[in-house]
């Protein structure tokens, strides 16, 4: 077990905590796939409106590999009036399924728990792309979906929730211990080397994490992103070009992989939690993958104009108030939206304002959570530099630099400064912090897509 | 404050495109966002920010030189009170009254006519106006003697916004420190007045007047004194050169005042200590090898590190304009080597050159220039650690 301990990075002072009780969310009369989810692929749609599908139906493809599929996660119909929804020139936003309320799905092999070390790689990944769970994994470099193409060179699942307002991965696997070790067990197959699971290195961690086999355990501890995963693959064993491929998986997807290989069916059951001082019910909620918002919501909301974000603060997605939790998110958050301007605010002494610069009171005074909108707090301004992201990016590289190389599309600068192993998340934290207010995750994924058409 | 957001919601469309002051639409914008911190809300990437932006970052640095030009104005008065009669009841109250009537045309003048020239061309250039101006317009006085003419002040700002900055494409942009060049100008255009022999304390009539020297010029005299003893002798010993009751530039001389502001700069996040402690070490192992290879202790050289950190510019340098986050070296290891030259520079063209009392606002200069390459190095070496390990 190797412990790292980051020192650069900033927890973002945000209220709106959720309290780890697990409850039912609402039942999910439809689920949406989105092939916004799935960064990297041109999905061809294989289904029409009022077609009945199953748990594990194909929905669409890969454009470039048929047999990449990707699968309705519940069974029922593709909706007759908003099933398959397009947007301009016909992009393919959302395919739509109505629950029959049978929860039947497509049967694939199952195996017992036990018997997953024993199964051999070919058999594990022709259920898991034939299932359309090879969804579950992104892959690095690029931060595409994982295709199935390719065979990682290493796993990595990150166990730690150090996002702002994240949920607590220990209460996300509770109950599903076994199902998780099996997904590691899983996992241990689908790759060429190992399986890496970080942990907090602080604190009690719980048994599933800290007893969990066939996987090299790790210890992060810091402040945020030490939880996210490109940051801990940079320490263990850093991606180092475009045809170093590694594989991520988050802890709930791994739960569902597990349930694939031992139950033989695709079973989208997850927990949401709710977080955001406009939540008004701020529990963790069971739901499925591509439920909508409300669902988990439910109505509980403040009255005022709100944000609602798939994911957290940083890196989430504005779906608005009848959108669908996002594959990958295992929360959502709900802050106000910025309505009023501030007086001469760049000039106040700032005792309630948040900021990692000590320019204002409040970063001087006792810790304090605060209520934060989604105002921008300034103009937008050349870049210029200030050694703020290098505070914030517990990496060994120039941030500022490769933002500056992806703005003017230099290839050689982007791969020789490290683009290989950032995707938006490990960068969010620059963005918040930027003086000139720079849209850094843009730049990054448009630098990313550049180099990725460029090959 | 409702009613003036309202009055700018009401003046907005004359502004926007289409309206029939769309032209002015930087000026309008600059008014608006300096009373009210934009209603903007996020678009993109994270959804909440941090609460700093670049007003916030720059008003920080004129915070910080606060001190210095508190203590520069009354200083100002303080050396013309002496100055026109030695033995004048020299109370703080008419130190502060005579040094503003002589200090505060000059920031007055050099924010004036710089605001202008950067309203010009955020109109022309149709980008918003930059508050780097604010540092900078407030910088350029600070250098100046406070015996400048108003005309000279105007000439150097314009020269520093246009030539130093705009043409470069703004703030951000820029290769060189905009004030400083602005004060390199004006002391090789019109070395007369900036930087003859002696330092003007009093202009009466225009031309004549009283003069003092600034410590560099006593340190380089040679009378067969000891160094030490000849500048200390000359301004009352080391402490007084330290709360800088001394001729000089208006906010250059106390390096109290500029010891506060660095640590204001330090603790807040906004300057680099890293330069900083750079440029210290620098000109200490300098002045430390020049010391022990100097002979004769009646010569420049045989000045000790603490009576260069005291004279002249070098303290006021080293925390305001060294650390400039546009011209300076980016990545930390830039920072040290750009912080470590600049000392080592300022200290070899005060001593070895016979042509410059004074060699902090060169060397940064100089510096400026070669910061990008610091930092190419700097990047490449990074980039060769990178293959190297692609390799592997």
């Amino acid at each position: 077990m190797a412990r790292f301990t980051l020192k650069q990075g900033y927890d973002v002072p945000i209220a709106g905590d959720s309290n780890p009780e697990v409850v039912d969310g609402a039942l999910a009369t439809v689920a949406s796939v989105r092939p916004a989810d799935f960064i990297g692929i041109k999905p061809r749609l294989l289904v029409r409106d009022g077609d009945s599908v199953l748990a594990g139906t194909p929905l669409f493809h890969a454009k470039d590999d048929e047999s990449q599929v990707f699968t309705s996660p519940i069974s029922g119909t593709v909706s007759e009036v908003s099933g398959v929804v397009r947007g301009d020139r016909r992009v393919l936003l959302a395919v739509n399924i109505e629950s029959d309320g049978k929860n039947e799905a497509v049967s694939f092999e199952a195996t017992s728990a036990a018997a997953i070390p024993g199964k051999s790689s070919e058999q594990l990944r022709e259920t898991l792309v034939k299932s359309g769970q090879l969804a579950l994994f992104r892959e690095r470099p690029f931060g595409h979906v994982a295709r199935a193409k390719h065979t990682p060179r290493d796993i990595f699942v990150s166990a730690i929730a150090s996002a702002p307002l994240a949920p607590d991965p220990a209460v996300l696997v509770e109950g599903n211990e076994e199902y998780f070790q099996a997904g590691i067990d899983a996992c241990a197959k689908l790759t060429l080397g190992a399986v890496h699971l970080s942990v907090p290195g602080t604190g009690s961690v719980c048994s599933a994490f800290s007893g969990a086999k066939n996987c090299q355990i790790h210890e992060f501890s810091g402040p945020h992103p030490a939880g996210v995963v490109g940051v801990q693959i940079h320490h263990i064993a850093p991606v180092r070009s475009r045809q170093d491929i590694v594989w991520t998986i988050t802890v709930q997807g791994l739960i569902q992989l597990g349930k694939l290989f031992v139950l033989g069916r695709v079973s989208p059951e997850k927990i949401v939690s709710v977080a955001g001082t406009s939540a008004l019910d701020r529990r963790y909620f069971r739901t499925i993958n591509g439920a909508p918002l409300q669902n988990v919501i439910r109505g509980q909301v403040a009255d005022e104009t709100i944000r609602y974000i798939s994911g957290d603060v940083l890196t989430g997605t504005d779906i608005g108030a009848e959108g669908f939790v996002g594959l990958y998110d295992d929360m959502v958050t709900l802050i106000p939206e910025s309505i009023d301007s501030e007086f001469v605010g760049w000039m106040q002494p700032g005792f309630r304002k948040h900021s990692m610069f000590r320019t204002y009171v409040s970063p001087w005074l006792p810790k304090q959570k605060h209520r934060l909108d989604t105002k921008v707090w300034g103009g937008h301004r050349a870049l210029f530099a200030s050694d703020a992201y290098g505070k914030v990016l517990p990496m060994k590289m120039f941030p500022l630099f490769l933002v500056k190389s992806c703005m003017i599309q230099d290839i050689d600068e982007m791969v020789g400064l490290g683009i290989y192993e950032v995707t938006e998340e490990e960068m969010a934290l620059c963005e918040y912090v930027c003086p000139s207010k720079t849209p850094v995750q843009k730049i990054i994924r448009e630098g990313l897509e550049f180099l990725y058409a460029e090959a | 404050m409702r009613f003036i957001q309202d009055a700018f919601d009401k003046a907005r469309p004359l502004f926007e495109k289409g309206g029939k002051l769309e032209l002015l639409y930087p000026l309008f914008e600059a008014k608006e966002t300096f009373l009210f911190v934009s209603r903007e809300r996020t678009a993109s990437g994270c959804h909440v920010r941090d609460s700093i932006d670049s007003k916030r970052y720059m008003a920080s640095v004129i915070v910080a030189l606060m001190p210095c030009l508190l203590f520069g104005i009354y200083n100002a008065g303080y050396q013309y009170l002496t100055g026109i009669a030695p033995g004048q009841p020299t109370d703080i109250h008419r130190c502060l009254w005579e040094g503003a009537l002589r200090v505060m045309p000059i920031v007055i003048c050099s924010y004036a006519v710089g605001g202008i020239w950067e309203l010009v061309f955020s109109v022309v250039r149709k980008h918003e106006i930059n508050e780097g101006f604010l540092v900078t317009g407030l910088l350029f006085p600070l250098v100046l003697p406070p015996t400048i003419p108003l005309w000279q002040v105007a000439v150097g700002i314009s020269f520093g916004v246009v030539i130093g900055k705009e043409v470069f494409g703004g703030t951000g942009m820029n290769i060189f420190n905009p004030a400083l060049t602005a004060r390199a100008f004006l002391f090789f255009a019109y070395p007369a007045q900036i930087s003859g022999d002696q330092v003007w304390r009093v202009v009466k009539d225009g031309v004549d007047g009283v003069s003092g020297a600034t410590p560099l010029l006593v340190a380089a005299a040679q009378d067969g004194v000891q160094v030490v003893d000849r500048v200390s002798g000359a301004f009352g010993g080391w402490s007084n050169l330290f709360l800088g009751l001394i001729p000089g530039s208006i906010g250059e001389t106390s390096t109290l005042c500029c010891l506060l502001g660095a640590v204001y700069l330090v603790a807040t996040g906004i300057g680099s200590w890293r330069t900083m402690l750079g440029v210290l070490i620098g000109a200490f192992i300098t002045c430390f090898l020049l010391n022990q290879a100097c002979k004769d202790n009646t010569a420049i050289n045989a000045l000790p590190f603490c009576y260069h950190l005291v004279s002249g510019g070098f303290a006021f340098g080293l925390v305001f304009m060294a650390t400039d986050p546009v011209s300076a070296a980016q990545s930390n290891t830039g920072k040290w080597i750009y912080g470590f030259l600049i000392g080592f520079l300022a200290i070899v063209i005060r001593t070895l050159n016979p042509a410059f009392p004074e060699g902090m606002m060169l060397a940064i200069l100089f510096m400026n220039a070669f910061a990008p390459l610091i930092d190419y190095f700097v990047i490449s070496r990074h980039m060769a650690w990178r293959m190297k390990r692609v390799e592997a």
